[in-house]
């Protein structure tokens, strides 16, 4: 049996999300058939008739990974986002992400495994999920406290078997202009791709995400599927997955094609090297006035032994 | 009805002028009383300043060339209050960057001006404007003579630099700084002495 805890962030008044948010979202839930679900769960949906109407998540497990740093707020983090599919301006995303269907949604999984197949969004919810309290950093030097709701990507990844010759892990946003509007000025080469080393998708740090805050991932975060890698900048962490690739090469990647210069493959928070053209010394958590020291690896020292021998300089 | 005199125009343009610089100051006003500043209030407030100092900088530009097509006399009677208020968004986008970026620390500063070449570009086109705020008086025009036009041409050095600053600095969406460079250099590129170059003449002199 299950029992659902809710965590201290879980519920609060101030968490409430704007009205014009909600609205959207509402559009786009009650179209799947979510709203009823959302309303099923008391303290939830009727502890105030305007709260998000986000289904929640049943968690297995939590655990906070941030050292007990305070969580970012709900609105925040899901009205400060990059994901130019609907805009490059922050608030653009919040405002624009109501298009994305997220129903019904399947990640197709192949390339160099035994097993290849396809995952629904709703069987990967079924599953097992836990709550994981994550720092976030992103390249533009500001950062977030989120706790995220998935599982391991590895034991996702293991299910599908993959081969000797699987030496990186290659994913792809869903690309559709009728629903990402802003994919029609050529900001980015669209889809947008990203790519992790076979170790980094495999290190239980590395979560693919369907949840925060106990709900579902709102648009504008990502929904339905994304991934959460907390000691690479945000950008590697990719949103609305819809495939996923073992390759045997080191595949190609958004930011990287856009300027290589500027983002490397590996892109690991590091605050010794900097941005050709800012600092990564230092980062401005949002909620705070003045910036604080970014973290070797995000603060997550861990995974410092994959990348032993290697010059972080050359691989920024 | 006879049209409005000179100076009921020249009030209405100087009204406009002011506006255009006290509008954007009146509405964060009301975003800071409304705490709707966003979830980075830090970053709002830059980019606000800098976005207003770019546009106000252009107003300023226009004001010539809207004259000699115009033939009115008012335009260039406002375009100190306009380029003084460009001046006043620089300085305030300058002082956030310095209290909450780099909490006043000189050493940071010196830092920022080696190691990152949009910073030192934007401290540049700040730089250029200073002496042009301060000999911005009447006193200091008639004290200048000639020299007062043409050290007042700066402007153009601290146009450029100030778009190329924001060019420098986005990621990937260039739409907005290009857009400001386009009028940017409509805006120079009319100061051009284009007769004498189509002829192979030797340019004239113009004041800014």
């Amino acid at each position: 049996m299950l029992i659902r805890i809710l965590p201290p962030h879980a519920l609060r008044e101030s968490d409430v999300t704007p009205e014009t948010l909600y609205l959207s979202r509402r559009r786009v839930l009650g179209g799947l058939g979510l709203g009823a679900a959302a309303l099923a769960l008391p303290g939830l949906a009727t502890a105030k008739a305007s709260a998000p109407a986000l289904a929640a998540l049943n968690v297995a497990a939590h655990r906070d990974q941030a050292g007990g740093e305070k969580v970012t707020d709900f609105e925040t983090v899901s009205t400060y986002n990059n994901y130019y599919e609907f805009g490059s301006d922050k608030d653009d995303p919040a405002r624009n992400a109501g298009s994305l269907k997220t129903r019904p949604w399947t990640v197709v999984v192949d390339g160099e495994c035994e097993a290849p197949g396809r995952a629904d969004i709703d069987t990967l919810i079924a599953g097992r999920l836990e709550e994981r309290i994550y720092r976030h950093r992103c390249v533009e030097a500001w950062s977030i406290v989120v706790p995220w709701v998935g599982l391991p990507l590895g034991d996702f990844l293991k299910r599908y078997k993959p081969t000797s010759k699987a030496r990186y892990v290659a994913f792809e946003t869903l690309y559709d202009p009728k629903q990402m509007p802003d994919t029609r000025y050529g900001v980015l080469d669209w889809p947008y791709v990203e790519g992790l080393r076979i170790d980094e998708a495999m290190h239980p740090l590395t979560m693919l995400t369907v949840g925060m805050y106990g709900r579902v991932l709102p648009n504008q975060n990502g929904a339905p599927l994304r991934l959460t890698v907390p000691w690479k900048y945000g950008f590697k962490s990719i949103k609305s997955i819809v495939r996923i690739r073992f390759v045997e090469k080191q595949p190609p990647t958004t930011w990287n094609r856009m300027a290589a210069s500027e983002y490397g493959f590996y892109s690991n928070v590091n605050p010794n090297v900097d941005h050709p053209r800012w600092s990564q010394a230092k980062e401005r958590r949002l909620g705070e006035l003045f910036k604080r020291d970014t973290l070797m690896f995000n603060g997550y020292p861990e995974v410092a032994s994959l990348y032993a021998g290697m010059d972080l300089k050359q691989n920024y | 009805m006879p049209a409005p005199g000179p100076t009921v125009r020249l009030w209405g343009w100087r009204l406009a002028a002011w506006a255009l610089g006290l509008a954007p100051l009146l509405w964060l006003a009301v975003r800071v009383l409304q705490s709707r500043l966003g979830a980075n209030p830090v970053e709002f407030l830059e980019h606000y300043a800098g976005d207003w100092s770019l546009r106000l900088l252009l107003a300023t530009l226009a004001m010539t060339p809207l004259r000699r097509i115009s033939g009115w006399s008012e335009p260039v009677r406002v375009r100190r209050a306009l380029g003084l208020w460009a001046f006043f968004w620089i300085c305030l986008h300058f002082a956030i960057y310095l209290t909450f970026d780099l909490e006043g620390s000189p050493a940071a500063l010196a830092d920022d001006l080696v190691k990152r070449s949009y910073i030192a570009i934007g401290f540049a086109a700040w730089l250029l404007l200073v002496p042009l705020a301060i000999t911005s008086t009447q006193a200091w025009q008639r004290r200048l003579k000639r020299r007062w036009a043409q050290l007042h041409r700066l402007i153009y050095a601290a146009a450029l630099l100030g778009v190329v600053h924001y060019l420098w600095l986005v990621k990937a969406d260039r739409r907005e700084p290009l857009l400001y460079l386009a009028l940017l250099l409509v805006l120079l590129g009319w100061r051009l002495p284009w007769r004498g170059i189509l002829r192979g003449h030797s340019p004239p002199r113009r004041t800014p």
